[in-house]
C-alpha cells in the first residue's frame, strides 16, 4: 500500500512522501500507529457502499487529490459491509470515514461528526422501495407482503432501518412480513437483485439509486420506485475521536472547499453531489426515533 | 417394383451400385453422427463436472451462511448475457437446498427462489426423486421428452450435505449444431456420391455392355446364324469370360450343325436326281437300242432316194447324241479295273496340255504319287480330266489352275485331289445347284462334267466339296483306300 501511495503521489514530492511513509511504517511495527495522526503520519479513511464505493478510478483521483491538498498520504479503506468499517473504526484502524447515518449513531460515542455531503444542496437523503419495472402490480410496500426481499445492509438506514420501520408502520411485523430476505451489502446491488428478479422487491438509498440512474441507465431504470421514505440527515464523514484536532480541522476544510476549486467540483460532479456542509447532530434525529422504536437507543 | 428387375444390366448394375454406395455413405455418416452426438454429450458432462466441481465448491459457505446474494454472484458467473451459443455452455446453474427447494438460481425468472420442484415442471420432479435416491455422486439425468440434459453434484461442507448444485444444458442448443455437423456430413458424403457414382456407371456400363451383346446375340440365335464374338469384347477369365466362350463354342457348333444339315440335304437331293435319271436312262436306253439297229438297217438298203438317206443321218446323229447324253448319265462303276499308277496322272497332264497352253494359263502340279493306289484307276483318271478341265475353262485368261494330289495317313487313309483355280468365285445360286445335271456355269458347258464326277465320287463312297478360299475356287475329293470312309472333305 505504501509503495503505490508513493507511485501515485507526483515526483517533487516524492521524496518527502517515501521517508515520511517509511517513519509510519516504522511507527507501525512498534505500535505507535495510534499516534500517527499526530505525527503527521498517513491518514485512513473508510469507504462504505454508502456511495457508489466501486468506481475505483474516480476514488484514487479523489485520494490523490485529497493526498495531494492535505499534503499528507491518504489511504482508502474499502470494505463491502458497515459492519467491518464500524468494527475498523472502533479498533482505531481508521482516522475517518464516511458512513451511513445509522452507523453514525451506533458510534456515536467514537466518533465526531466531520462534514455532511449535500445532496442536490441540501444534506438530505431518503430510503427508496423499488420493484421490477414490469411488476406493476406492486403498488405499495404491503403488496410485496410473502415476497423475496433485498435488504442492502444491516446497518444501512435507507436499506433496512427505515422500510423495516415503514413495515412496523403498517402493523405488521418486519420479521415475518416478507417469506425471505437477504443483505445484498451494497445500494447498487439491491437494484442488481430486483432487476434481475432475483427479489421482488428491495430498499435502496435515493441518492445511489438516483445516481444509478445516471451512471448506469440500462441497469437502474429496469426498476420502479413505489414508495419515497421521509428525508434523513446524509450519510455523514465521521472521525474518530482519537484523532489530533489539527487533523480534524484539516480533513474538515478539505471538504467544506471541496466545491471551490475545479478538481473537487469535478470530483463532485462525478459523486453526484453538490458540497460538504458542517452540519449538525440534529439532522440525524428522524433515524434516531426509528432506532429507538426499534428499542436499539 | 418388377420393373426395377426386369431393368437393362447397363443401367441395373450402376443403379443398384450407387444405391448402395448411398447406403454405404448414408449408414457411416448416421453412425458417426450418432458418435458426434454421444461424444458431445460426455464433453458436455465433462465440462459440467469441472464447472460444477469448481461451484460446489465456492457456493458451499454461502449456502452454509444463508448468503443468497454471494450465491446468486456465484452461480451467475458462468452464465453470459445472450443464450447458450455451444453445447458445453452451460444454460442455468440452481442451488437446491436440503429440502430441495430452490436456494438460489441464475435465472430467477424462471427458477425463482424458494419454488419447489412440482411448482418447477417434470423435469425437477424426476431430478429430485433422483436426488432422494441417491447421495454423494455426480448425476446426469436427460429426462425424456424434455429440452435440457441435467448435471447435478452434492454440495457439501466437509462430512455435512448441504445442498445439490443443479447445472442445465439447453439440448435445443445441441440441435443446431448437431444439424450442422451433419449437413457438413451430407456434403461430403455428396461429394463422394459425386467422385464415385461417375466410376461406378463407368464400370457398370462397362461390365453390362458385353452381358448386353451376348443377350442380344442369343436372342437371335435361332433366327440367324450365329456369328463369332469379337475377341477383345471380354478378353477376361472370370465367370463373364467363360460364359463368352462357352457362347463360342455353341455358336461353332451350331454353324457346323447347320452346315451339315445343308449337306444331307444336298446329298438326298442329289441321290434323288441319280435315281431318277438313272431309271429314265434305262427306260430311254432299251427302246433307243431297237431304234438305232433300224436306223442301221435302213440305211444299208441300197434303193434309197437321197432324201431318205439324208433323213436317215438325220435321224441317226440325233439318236446317237439321246445315246451319248443317256451314257454320260449312266456312271457305271462297277467296273473291274487296275489301280491307279503314275502313268495315268501322266496322261491326263498330257491330255490337259492343250487347253492349258491355249488359255496361256499357269499349271501347278503337285502329286505326290506311290508306285500303286488301290483306286480305280479309269474312274479317277475321269475325276481328274473333268475337275481339271473345268479349271482351265474358269480360270481367267492367263490365270493358274492347281492340282495337289496326295495320300492322307492315319486311322482314314484316303487319297486326296485338291484342284483350284482364279476364276469367278462361285455364287451362294451355284453353290445350292453345283453337282446337278445341266447346271452349268458358262456358255458353252452342258453341265454334266461335275454331275458326273460327283456320281463316281458317291459310287466309290468318297466325298467332294468345293468352296471359295483365298480369292479361289477350290474342289477337294476324297477318296476312301481302304475300310473306313473318308468323311474330311478338306484337304
Amino acid at each position: 500500500m505504501t509503495q503505490s501511495i508513493s507511485n501515485s503521489l507526483p515526483n517533487c514530492n516524492r521524496r518527502k512522501w517515501l521517508i515520511n511513509s517509511v517513519s509510519f511504517a516504522a511507527a507501525g511495527l512498534i505500535g505507535l500507529t495510534r499516534k500517527a495522526g499526530a505525527t503527521g503520519g498517513k491518514l485512513r479513511v473508510g469507504m462504505t457502499p454508502a456511495f457508489l464505493h466501486d468506481q475505483h478510478r474516480l476514488l484514487d483521483e479523489w485520494r490523490d487529490f485529497m493526498a495531494a491538498s492535505l499534503q499528507r498520504p491518504i489511504e482508502f479503506v474499502q470494505r463491502d459491509s458497515y459492519r467491518e468499517t464500524m468494527d475498523l473504526l472502533r479498533l482505531e484502524k481508521l482516522e475517518f470515514a464516511w458512513i451511513c447515518d445509522y452507523p453514525y449513531l451506533h458510534l456515536k460515542q467514537e466518533v465526531r461528526l466531520l462534514a455532511v455531503p449535500l445532496y442536490q444542496g441540501r444534506p438530505y437523503y431518503r430510503s427508496y422501495l423499488i420493484v421490477r419495472k414490469e411488476n406493476t402490480q406492486f403498488k405499495s410496500m404491503a403488496d410485496l407482503s410473502g415476497s423475496v426481499f433485498a435488504y442492502a445492509d444491516p446497518y444501512s438506514n435507507t436499506g433496512y432501518l427505515a422500510p423495516r420501520y415503514h413495515i412496523r408502520n403498517l402493523g405488521r411485523d418486519p420479521a415475518t412480513f416478507f417469506r425471505k430476505t437477504f443483505f445484498t451489502w451494497s445500494h447498487r446491488k439491491v437494484v442488481e437483485a430486483v432487476a434481475s428478479g432475483l427479489a421482488q422487491g428491495g430498499a435502496v438509498d435515493s441518492y445511489i439509486r438516483d445516481t444509478l440512474v445516471h451512471v448506469e441507465p440500462e441497469l437502474a431504470l429496469r426498476t420502479r420506485v413505489i414508495w419515497r421514505s421521509p428525508e434523513y440527515g446524509f450519510p455523514p464523514f465521521v472521525s474518530h475521536r482519537s484523532v489530533a484536532a489539527s487533523d480534524f480541522q484539516l480533513m474538515q476544510k478539505h471538504l467544506l472547499d471541496m466545491s471551490s476549486t475545479e478538481k473537487g467540483r469535478d470530483l463532485l460532479t462525478r459523486l453526484n453531489l453538490d458540497g460538504f456542509t458542517i452540519g449538525d447532530q440534529s439532522l440525524y434525529e428522524g433515524v434516531a426515533r426509528m432506532m429507538r422504536a426499534f428499542g436499539e437507543a | 417394383m418388377r420393373w426395377l428387375f426386369n431393368l437393362s444390366f447397363r443401367r441395373k448394375i450402376p443403379l443398384w451400385t450407387s444405391f448402395l454406395i448411398s447406403l454405404s455413405i448414408f449408414v457411416v455418416g448416421a453412425a458417426l453422427m450418432t458418435r458426434a452426438y454421444e461424444d458431445m454429450k460426455r464433453a458436455v458432462v465433462i465440462s459440467a463436472g469441472n464447472l460444477g466441481h469448481t461451484l460446489a465448491n465456492t457456493v458451499a459457505p454461502a449456502l452454509l451462511h444463508d448468503d443468497v446474494w454471494r450465491a446468486f454472484e456465484i452461480v451467475r458467473s458462468p452464465i453470459r448475457g445472450e443464450p447458450a451459443q455451444t453445447p458445453v455452455q452451460v444454460d442455468a446453474v440452481v442451488v437446491l437446498a436440503r429440502d430441495h427447494k430452490v436456494f438460489v438460481s441464475s435465472d430467477p425468472d424462471t427458477l425463482p427462489m424458494l419454488a419447489e420442484p412440482p411448482a418447477l415442471g417434470v423435469d425437477w420432479v424426476q431430478l429430485s426423486t433422483r436426488l432422494g435416491a441417491e447421495s454423494n455422486w455426480s448425476l446426469v439425468l436427460e429426462p425424456e421428452d424434455s429440452n435440457y440434459l441435467y448435471v447435478v453434484l452434492p454440495i457439501t461442507d466437509r462430512d455435512a450435505q448441504l445442498g445439490h448444485l443443479v447445472l442445465r444444458y439447453s439440448k435445443s442448443v445441441f440441435h443446431p449444431w448437431f444439424i450442422d455437423s451433419l449437413w457438413q456430413g451430407i456434403e461430403i458424403g455428396l461429394l463422394v456420391l459425386a467422385v464415385l457414382i461417375p466410376i461406378n456407371w463407368y464400370w457398370g456400363r462397362r461390365m453390362a455392355t458385353p452381358l448386353v451383346d451376348l443377350a442380344q446375340r442369343m436372342g437371335t440365335i435361332l433366327e440367324t446364324e450365329p456369328a463369332p464374338l469379337p475377341p477383345d469384347l471380354y478378353p477376361y477369365q472370370d465367370e463373364l469370360g467363360q460364359l463368352f466362350r462357352a457362347y463360342d463354342r455353341m455358336a461353332l457348333a451350331l454353324r457346323d450343325k447347320a452346315a451339315l444339315e445343308n449337306e444331307v440335304v444336298k446329298s438326298e437331293r442329289l441321290a434323288a436326281i441319280g435315281q431318277l435319271t438313272a431309271g429314265i436312262a434305262h427306260e430311254i436306253n432299251n427302246p433307243l437300242a431297237g431304234l438305232i439297229t433300224v436306223v442301221d438297217t435302213l440305211k444299208l438298203q441300197r434303193d434309197l432316194d437321197p432324201r431318205t438317206l439324208r433323213n436317215l443321218e438325220l435321224i441317226d446323229r440325233g439318236l446317237m447324241q439321246i445315246r451319248d447324253t443317256v451314257a454320260a448319265l449312266l456312271v457305271q462303276t462297277r467296273i473291274q479295273a487296275r489301280p491307279l499308277n503314275q502313268h495315268d496322272l501322266d496322261d491326263i497332264r498330257t491330255l490337259i496340255q492343250t487347253q492349258v497352253s491355249k488359255r496361256r494359263i499357269r499349271l501347278e502340279w503337285s502329286a505326290a504319287m506311290p508306285d500303286e493306289l488301290p483306286v480305280p484307276a479309269s474312274l479317277v483318271r475321269q475325276i481328274l480330266i473333268n475337275l481339271l478341265l473345268n479349271a482351265v475353262q474358269a480360270a481367267a485368261e492367263d490365270g493358274q489352275v492347281g492340282l495337289w494330289l496326295g495320300r492322307k495317313e492315319g486311322p482314314e487313309a484316303c487319297l486326296s485331289i485338291v484342284v483350284h483355280n482364279d476364276g469367278k468365285l462361285l455364287s451362294e445360286e451355284q453353290f445350292a445347284h453345283l453337282f446337278e445335271p445341266f447346271a452349268t456355269t458358262r456358255a458353252g458347258g452342258h453341265g454334266l462334267g461335275l454331275w458326273v464326277t460327283y456320281q463316281i465320287v458317291t459310287q466309290l463312297e468318297g466325298r467332294i466339296s468345293a468352296r471359295n478360299v483365298d480369292g479361289q475356287v477350290e474342289f477337294v475329293v476324297n477318296l476312301p483306300l481302304g475300310e473306313a470312309l473318308c468323311n474330311t472333305a478338306s484337304a
